[in-house]
């Protein structure tokens, strides 16, 4: 059995979790190839060679690939499906986006957000915003999954996989990539980070969210996050947002401040290691989660908060 | 031009699921079930396009259980034109439901399909997806922004990073985010005239689809537990807490 791994890249690296995508791999197969699709992404298939336990790297390079068209995903990789009893990608906005046309075109299921491998056809999944665990056994010939990644630990570097450079597909019809504006920010990545400061409705505004919350990230070197509420209401661009359809994180320290703790952003939080929650409202459910509550309003909160670490030497 | 919208029956989105006793599934004997908040959304745009002018008419499909009827007349009520109920017992599985409207929307030939992104039941967020591919159509999943000229749709995306627009040459499909807009509230008057619009209602067997399962649910169970609760009265603690206790500073 041999599977493909669908790498996320930014061109030259390979993001963690691919790492952490090729770990939950070695738990159905040891012959484990990685795709790296994109666009001058020479160096990032190098990268993936050195993730330990890869057997081969497939380079595939083409406009298309690097906009992330899914239809030229879907081509490429349905393609390459003759070799593999498998194919796994992390379950990133870009996975999301194209495992399930992957799936129907090769008339198989996709096992979606997978966090734990019973075996090479069981898998458990979180279901209902992470309320229930659903173990669920495949019946179809290959595996199409989405790997939660947070869950899973990153395989370490130490390999040295050759990088075969393969054909990219024709360019789809139909579809034409227009533009991107992606949030440029020097804090670590919301999904990799090993520390989350998240805002929520209380912050009032986007100014607000700025002068509260970027501050107090900085300081801790952790990435920024929100709440649905603070994103809907314009706070926090979207790609902020934690929480059932938005990103799920499990760093070692979660802050919420000013998050009342909805079902939905409990879904992409409650996995964290320590959860501290900064709310005014004593009966707000975040507190039924948080390792530790500070019942106070942040204006004042956040400012002793930032006090007190300097004190500790942050 | 016509908009079909898919909508599906769900758990309300208030009300925290619990698994039953026997691991079966989730107990769903006397919940509230409301229309998924996705389609919810996708319905919403559907009646803004309408209201433009750019929509003609509005059909709404959704494939479960005979109460399944109450979730699409949410959506008449919102504004959409008329209904087709495929019923079905049981868990239909994304890549059924994707046949399963496949086959309507052969019948039917709707230059876009506009749906929610996810549904919060079973979160696999794979359907519109698995439809393009079946229709071989472009896609444009998980949409803040759609802007339709003539037959083309341009799409904004919430992507990880930031947004992504793609120009889509209809027909095709594009799946609704949360920010896509805001639904409305349906009025008295217009819920009482979506009880006048007609809803056609099919059985598997007559689109000649399989929908058997191809993933057996082995048990369904609930997650570990949190220990949380705890407090502490100052920032200071807090901190202190943090370094020495936790350990994560």
């Amino acid at each position: 059995m041999a599977v493909l791994v669908i790498a996320d890249h930014d061109n030259v690296h390979v993001r963690d979790t691919t790492h952490k995508t090729v770990s939950a791999a070695t738990k159905l197969s040891g012959d484990i190839d990685v795709l790296v699709a994109g666009k001058d992404c020479g160096a990032a298939a190098e990268a993936a060679g050195k993730i330990a336990g890869v057997r081969k790297v497939l380079l595939a390079e083409s406009d298309s690939l690097g906009e992330g068209l899914a239809e030229a995903f879907q081509a490429l990789v349905v393609a390459l499906m003759a070799g593999y009893d498998a194919v796994l990608t992390p379950a990133t906005s870009q996975g999301k986006n194209i495992a399930p046309r992957i799936a129907a075109a090769l008339d198989v299921a996709q096992i979606s957000e997978i966090v734990e491998v019973i075996d090479p056809a069981t898998f458990v999944r979180p279901i209902y915003a992470g309320n229930a665990l659903e173990t669920v056994r495949s019946s179809d010939a290959k595996k199409v999954i989405t790997v939660r990644t947070s869950v899973f630990k990153a395989a370490p570097e130490g390999g040295s996989a050759p990088v075969e450079a393969i054909a990219a597909p024709a360019a789809p019809a139909g579809i034409r990539f227009i533009g991107e504006e992606v949030v440029k920010s020097d804090r670590p990545e919301l999904a990799a980070a090993k520390i989350v400061v998240s805002g929520g409705r209380a912050m009032g505004s986007a100014e607000e969210f700025q002068r509260v919350i970027e501050p107090l990230a900085d300081k801790l070197g952790a990435a920024v996050g929100a709440s649905r509420a603070a994103v809907d209401a314009g706070y926090a661009p979207n790609d902020y947002q934690v929480g059932q359809t938005g990103k799920v994180v499990a760093p070692q320290l979660y802050v919420a401040v000013g998050i009342s703790g909805a079902i939905q952003h409990l879904a992409g939080m409650k996995d964290s290691k320590v959860i501290v929650a900064i709310n005014k409202d004593p009966d707000a459910p975040i507190f039924q989660v948080a390792d530790y509550g500070l019942v106070a309003d942040y204006k004042a909160a956040v400012p002793e908060l930032m006090e007190a670490l300097s004190q500790a030497g942050k | 031009m016509k908009v079909l919208v898919p909508v599906k029956r769900v758990i309300d989105s208030n009300v925290k699921a619990r698994v039953k006793a026997d691991q079966t599934g989730v107990d769903l004997a006397n919940v509230k079930m409301s229309i998924n908040p996705f389609c919810e959304i996708a319905v919403e745009e559907a009646v803004r396009l309408k209201e433009k002018g750019v929509a003609s008419e509005i059909v709404v499909v959704s494939i479960g259980p005979a109460q399944a009827q109450e979730t699409i007349r949410t959506a008449l009520a919102m504004g959409a034109d008329r209904g087709v109920l495929i019923q079905t017992a049981g868990d239909t599985q994304p890549l059924a439901v994707a046949k399963l409207l496949k086959a309507v929307i052969d019948e039917e030939k709707p230059q876009l399909v506009l749906m929610g992104k996810q549904a919060i039941d079973d979160d696999n967020n794979a359907t519109g997806q698995m439809l393009a591919a079946l229709l071989n159509w472009p896609q444009a999943t998980f949409a803040s922004k759609i802007e339709i000229d003539g037959d083309k749709a341009r799409v904004t995306r919430e992507v990880d990073g930031g947004l992504q627009t793609l120009e889509l040459t209809l027909p095709g499909i594009v799946t609704a985010d949360l920010r896509l807009n805001e639904p409305r509230y349906a009025s008295l008057p217009n819920i009482m005239k979506a009880k006048k619009k007609p809803i056609d209602v099919k059985e598997v067997a007559s689109l000649g689809v399989d929908v058997t399962p191809r993933l057996t649910v082995v048990k369904v169970t609930e997650p570990p537990k949190r220990q949380g609760g705890a407090k502490v009265e100052t920032a200071a603690e807090l901190v202190s807490k943090l370094k020495n206790e936790a350990g994560v500073l």
